[in-house]
């Protein structure tokens, strides 16, 4: 069945699941739901201690069983240790059928590859994959689906039952004997724990783990003592340095600068840059650039912004410092400047739920003016793809792509128009991961180019000719003629993942990749 | 062009390729190895022979590792690899007239 964002969702797919195909971003706007509660054992008795000695405790005294979902939270990144080190357990207990429920998952869990091809791993849901675990989900390694969920499709489906969470494992920095956990304090400090804060409320049994255990209460928590089981205590929960790996250099690179540049006249030459505008950015080079640029013309014209969201760096932190920006909602720390941070008490950490979930009584994501983003390909259609590289193969995750870009009035994507010899801006992009119809402006090195749809913000720019404006077929022109247009990538038959929309339905499969 | 020797051209770089022409008995035995094969494979192969072909280079062994190079530097590297592993002397009019 063809989708709103015209691709074709196979009927099986459709059955296998019980999604719907995607209709639109509006689709389920101000239709009734049900949310899901978990089974829990109530803690009545005074004496009963929440601390076990490993894992394997933990696991035996939740019910580990085959067929299993556990879950995870990635405010760890790359310095990640939890994930393997539950999984090595589960793995030697010979357990078989788990399903992952990751927030993300990323080059720190090559690990769980062998556990993909000996069927310890069967499901796999996520906000993407990188590295070895892509590679093996392309290669049809997995024996079930991989469902790359946005940040907020994530609390969406774990809210509405729709995937339902046998135990949490959540890695805290702090925590006490009786389960107050805090995202500060430890050895491995990650500012906050929002992408976990839905697990605790919704998974059957909940097991933090920690390395460091701090004297009770370790308040004021972050997740409660409430929605706690167990305690464990292990060496080891993450690897410091690997957790900031946010924390870029000052780009120098010129056509990175360049596309700063244009992305901040957007922002300047729009209606809502004006005092209380409200920001998020991420993390790429240029992507920091625009946001010091834009510090510039704020101080000059002394306008402030009301509120900045986000997975928060130093450059983001720098403003609520300097007193240009009032608040700062956080959901992720990218660097330990942002971490840091949080002391500042107009620094508020937001569950992932507050954040951007579609289905709930509004997101803080709709009420952002702007938001700039990156992407791997843009097609003439405006439609983004940030989770399969242009060769077919799983790489990246959708985050809060989807989440923001819809909820924006002007979502602004930064992509250079050559990747190499790949053009970022094509005729389809290889997997859809956001509608083009939450995507306003395409910035590149070669120029900028509005969605027709937004005709206000397309005319506002013409007025200011502050930008070079080109169409997106354009763009797409410029970039064929460089590198020629490149052939479709071929696939096998069989469908390896799927990509979520927001609300649950279904945006694009992702199919088994063919050897060359 | 009658290759007599082996000879490389190119680097590994991001854009770039390596080309190493060698001798050989009959034909040409072109070997493709390509950052962008699933995507550019085709049409890499068809520079290269396109150039050979330009180049009247008729027996010889091709391997090219190429990192993302776009078709120009492609022929560019291949010419020369071809110039190098020949006897070839005097004026080169690269880019496309020499013989």
């Amino acid at each position: 069945m063809i989708n709103a964002v015209g691709r074709d969702i196979p009927e099986e797919i459709i059955e296998i699941t019980g999604k719907e195909p995607f209709q639109g971003n509006l689709y389920r706007d101000d239709k009734p739901l049900t949310l899901h509660g978990p089974t829990i054992r109530p803690v009545m008795n005074n004496e009963k201690s929440k601390l076990v000695a490993n894992i394997r405790e933990a696991l035996e005294k939740c019910g580990a069983h085959d067929g299993m979902t556990v879950s995870f939270h990635h405010h760890f990144r790359e310095g990640d240790l939890i994930v393997n080190m539950v999984m090595k357990e589960i793995h030697e207990m010979g357990l078989k059928n788990i399903r992952i429920c990751a927030s993300s998952l990323g080059k720190a869990h090559s690990a769980l590859v062998p556990m993909i091809e000996d069927g310890t791993i069967t499901d796999i849901e996520s906000s993407g994959v990188r590295g070895a675990i892509g590679e093996a989900i392309s290669n049809g390694k997995l024996k079930g689906l991989a469902i790359m969920r946005s940040h907020g499709g994530r609390v969406r489906s774990i809210a509405t039952g729709e995937s339902h969470i046998d135990i949490a494992f959540i890695g805290a920095p702090t925590a006490d004997d009786y389960g107050n956990l805090r995202g500060i304090g430890g050895k491995a400090d990650c500012g906050v724990l929002s992408y976990a804060i839905v697990d605790g409320n919704h998974a059957d049994y909940c097991v933090a783990i920690t390395d460091c255990l701090v004297p009770y209460p370790n308040f004021p928590a972050h997740i409660s003592q409430t929605k706690v089981d167990y305690v464990c205590v292990v060496d080891e929960i993450g690897i410091p340095s690997k957790i900031a790996t946010g924390a870029a250099k000052p780009t120098t690179d010129q056509r990175k600068l360049l596309m700063a540049q244009y992305c901040t006249d957007v922002v300047v030459n729009t209606p809502w840059f004006k005092d209380g505008f409200s920001y998020q950015t991420g993390v790429g080079g240029a992507s920091i650039a625009s946001t010091q640029y834009l510090a510039e013309i704020m101080r000059e014209r002394n306008i402030h912004m009301g509120f900045g969201v986000g997975g928060l760096t130093k450059a983001m932190c720098q403003l609520l410092e300097d007193g240009m920006a009032d608040v700062m909602l956080d959901v992720q720390d990218f660097d330990l400047d942002a971490v840091r941070s949080l002391k500042n008490v107009n620094h508020h950490r937001i569950p992932a739920a507050v954040y951007a979930n579609p289905l709930n009584k509004g997101a803080v994501v709709n009420k952002l003016d702007y938001v700039v983003l990156a992407s791997l390909e843009v097609d003439v259609h405006f439609n983004c793809n940030v989770v399969v590289g242009s060769d077919g193969m799983i790489t990246g995750a959708q985050g809060g792509h989807p989440d923001t870009a819809q909820g924006a009035k002007c979502a602004i994507v930064i992509c250079p128009l050559l990747q190499g010899r790949i053009p970022a801006i094509c005729t389809d992009v290889t997997t859809v991961t956001t509608p083009g119809e939450s995507i306003d402006v395409v910035v590149t090195d070669y120029g900028v180019a509005v969605n027709p749809a937004r005709q206000d913000i397309l005319e506002a720019l013409k007025e200011a000719d502050c930008v070079p404006l080109k169409t997106i077929e354009e763009l797409r022109d410029i970039a064929y003629s460089i590198v020629g247009e490149p052939d479709k990538v071929e696939f096998g038959d069989r469908v390896v993942g799927i990509i979520e929309a927001r609300d649950g339905t279904i945006m694009d499969v992702v199919r088994q990749i063919k050897e060359v | 062009m009658k290759i007599s020797k082996l000879a490389v051209a190119g680097t590994l770089e991001s854009s770039d390729c390596m080309v190493t022409i060698e001798p050989a008995k009959k034909g040409i035995d072109l070997e493709l190895d390509s950052v962008v094969i699933r995507q550019y494979g085709r049409r890499i192969r068809e520079v290269a022979m396109e150039t050979l072909d330009r180049l009247e280079v008729k027996n010889a062994r091709v391997t090219i590792v190429d990192k993302g190079a776009l078709d120009c530097t492609i022929k560019a590297r291949i010419e020369c690899a071809a110039a190098r592993a020949s006897e070839f002397e005097g004026r080169v009019s690269w880019g496309g007239t020499i013989r």
